[in-house]
């Protein structure tokens, strides 16, 4: 129905209002945007963009700043956060979906979405008095005695484990994002027609290869979208890595060294930057972060919005 | 083996896998829960609620400011996003009904929804926080607001696309104008939907942190004035947790009780609703 063809005025106004209402969304991405660009510009003018994400040297004393570290921090724990988030994710999904007597369903899947609802910084608080101690104690030196000793892979696992490290921090980080990734496979599963399932039972498949060659073909592209929108929900996450990071400028080969992702950075020195190129700095990876996960983020809708396309034929 | 029992196994085997992810899910959720729980309910008393901070070391502190000034935050945040979710979640789902700028902005607003919350505090840092000289509590609540206005929007968008078209032309056939139809009619079908989007974004940012943490900073001091900095329980357990005190260790796991506890029950409150009206 078209806007601006109504007679009664009440009725006219009444559009106009609810219109600058959706409006706020478009000033909102747009505001950021700017806001942002225009706050790093004296940073992006000094080092330039590209430089700034390139460089390793984050030092307020000498008012050098890059972004590589950060940026580094927050891709090595988003990377593993998804290794071990994705694999129990879709387990979980295809327990609830395919493999739950029915009275179980419900509970499951309402347990699931619990512990999506728990905030970050509750994940945070755990993971620094209860996972980290956990971790220096039994997990990590147990690593480091087992996969540890091979070569190459054995990189990963050196240094003194003190719990506050990359390792803890994607481990919660994982922990959060299961939930998020199960609930979304979940839900595509279950667009999955039943009838062409029984197709498959009735030529003799067992129930595996339903699940392998019928639904998660069939759902793929709703698991992509759940997959690249935990990727989002995980470079952005803050609270839930700020206790166990120890926001340390870094690049490091160990999995047991304290590092710094975008969001710690940003968390712990925000608001003790004393200089303008400083906190201009902060700003431009404030700028990186916001554009890599709106990239990440409408991916992910890309793809939802596909697999909704084809289930609605 | 005969292929068949190779197929079987392998079937097996997979399902107890997905099984053994289940249980791993459960755990962690029991872990934590439990966690909070035991840590939260031994930490819990009058105090809590009824005195203001201590100095570190002083006994008998409590965390009445946090617990007030969450309340305030939370309160002004909803008083602005939500009407503003609900009408622009109209404009949507009524008047710009299967339009391409109601879609790209429907895809907007969904991208918005899961857009890093601490990009959002550099954000009003910037607006309301930088230009003022100070921090405040409106800063927050604005924060907060931001994250809010996408998530009712998109529900509010959601409910009433699925109140009947037919009820609609029924009411416009009695010759009400479009606006007494929305109010009249459409918004009581979907009341109950969009009741839980409310209690549902209500839920989302009780818990954030992030954003409050260069907007309403903190304040180790009673305060209810928005227009300077004020505490907030998510803020205060970031802080009292990285501190060194016991004390502080406590407080920081009552104050997560306490805040956990209030989420769930929102969010169990928000699925039961949707339950008995959708069922």
């Amino acid at each position: 129905m078209p806007i601006l063809k109504r007679k009664n005025p009440v009725d006219f106004s009444f559009s106009l209002v609810t219109a600058l209402a959706a409006l706020t969304i478009l000033f909102l991405v747009g505001g950021i945007f700017i806001v942002l660009l225009r706050e790093s510009s004296l940073a992006i003018g000094k080092f330039g963009l590209f430089d700034f994400l390139l460089s390793t040297e984050w030092n307020p004393v000498n008012n050098e700043f890059g972004a590589a570290t950060a940026v580094y921090g927050t891709f090595v724990t988003t990377c593993i956060a998804l290794i071990i988030a994705i694999p129990v994710a879709i387990g979980i999904a295809v327990f609830v979906t395919e493999i739950a007597p029915d009275f179980l369903k419900g509970p499951i899947g309402i347990a699931i979405e619990l512990l999506a609802a728990i905030p970050s910084i509750i994940y945070g608080m755990w993971g620094l008095f209860t996972l980290a101690p956990l971790m220096a104690r039994y997990v990590e030196p147990a690593l480091q005695k087992s996969v540890g000793k091979l070569p190459v892979v054995g990189a990963l696992f050196q240094g003194t484990p003190m719990g506050i490290d990359l390792f803890t921090a994607s481990v919660i980080l994982s922990i959060m994002i299961i939930p998020f990734t199960a609930s979304i496979s979940r839900d595509s599963f279950n667009l999955t027609p039943g009838i062409v399932k029984e197709s498959a039972y009735a030529v003799g498949a067992t129930k595996w290869e339903v699940i392998k060659d019928v639904v998660l073909p069939y759902s793929k592209l709703g698991v992509f979208g759940g997959i690249a929108l935990s990727l989002g929900r995980a470079l952005g996450e803050t609270m839930a890595v700020a206790f166990v990071l120890g926001n340390n400028h870094q690049i490091t080969s160990s999995l047991f060294d304290a590092a710094a992702t975008i969001t710690v950075t940003l968390a712990n020195e925000f608001t003790e930057a004393d200089t303008d190129m400083y906190l201009s700095s902060l700003f431009n990876l404030a700028l990186v972060l916001f554009a890599l996960s709106f990239v990440v983020l409408a991916i992910a809708k890309f793809f939802l919005l596909k697999a909704e396309r084809r289930y609605s034929r | 083996m005969n292929v068949e029992k190779k197929r079987k196994l392998e079937s097996s085997i997979a399902l107890l896998l997905s099984t053994l992810a289940a249980v791993f899910g459960l755990f962690w959720l029991v872990f934590i829960l439990g966690d909070v729980l035991i840590h939260g309910i031994g930490a819990l008393h009058p105090g809590l609620f009824l005195n203001d901070p201590a100095p570190p070391g002083v006994s008998g502190g409590g965390l009445r400011n946090a617990f007030v000034g969450q309340v305030l935050i939370t309160v002004f945040a909803t008083l602005i996003g939500v009407p503003v979710g609900i009408l622009g979640g109209t404009f949507l789902a009524e008047y710009a009904r299967g339009t391409k700028v109601a879609r790209s902005i429907s895809i907007l607003a969904d991208i918005m929804v899961s857009v890093p919350s601490i990009v959002i505090g550099t954000f009003i840092y910037a607006l309301l926080v930088r230009p003022l000289g100070h921090f405040s509590g409106w800063a927050g609540a604005v924060a907060l607001a931001v994250i809010m206005i996408p998530v009712v929007l998109r529900t509010t968008e959601d409910m009433l696309s699925l109140v009947p078209w037919t009820l609609r032309e029924a009411a416009f056939a009695l010759g009400a104008p479009y606006y007494k139809v929305i109010i009249q009619v459409v918004y009581r079908g979907a009341a109950a939907g969009i009741f839980t989007g409310i209690l549902l974004s209500i839920a989302r940012v009780a818990g954030e942190t992030a954003p409050l943490l260069f907007t309403s900073f903190n304040n180790a001091f009673f305060s209810m004035d928005m227009k300077g900095p004020i505490s907030s329980l998510t803020v205060t357990i970031f802080q009292y947790a990285m501190g060194p005190y016991d004390e502080w260790h406590v407080q920081a796991w009552a104050a997560s009780f306490m805040i956990t506890v209030v989420i769930l029950l929102i969010t169990i409150l928000g699925r039961l609703i949707i339950k008995w009206r959708y069922k």
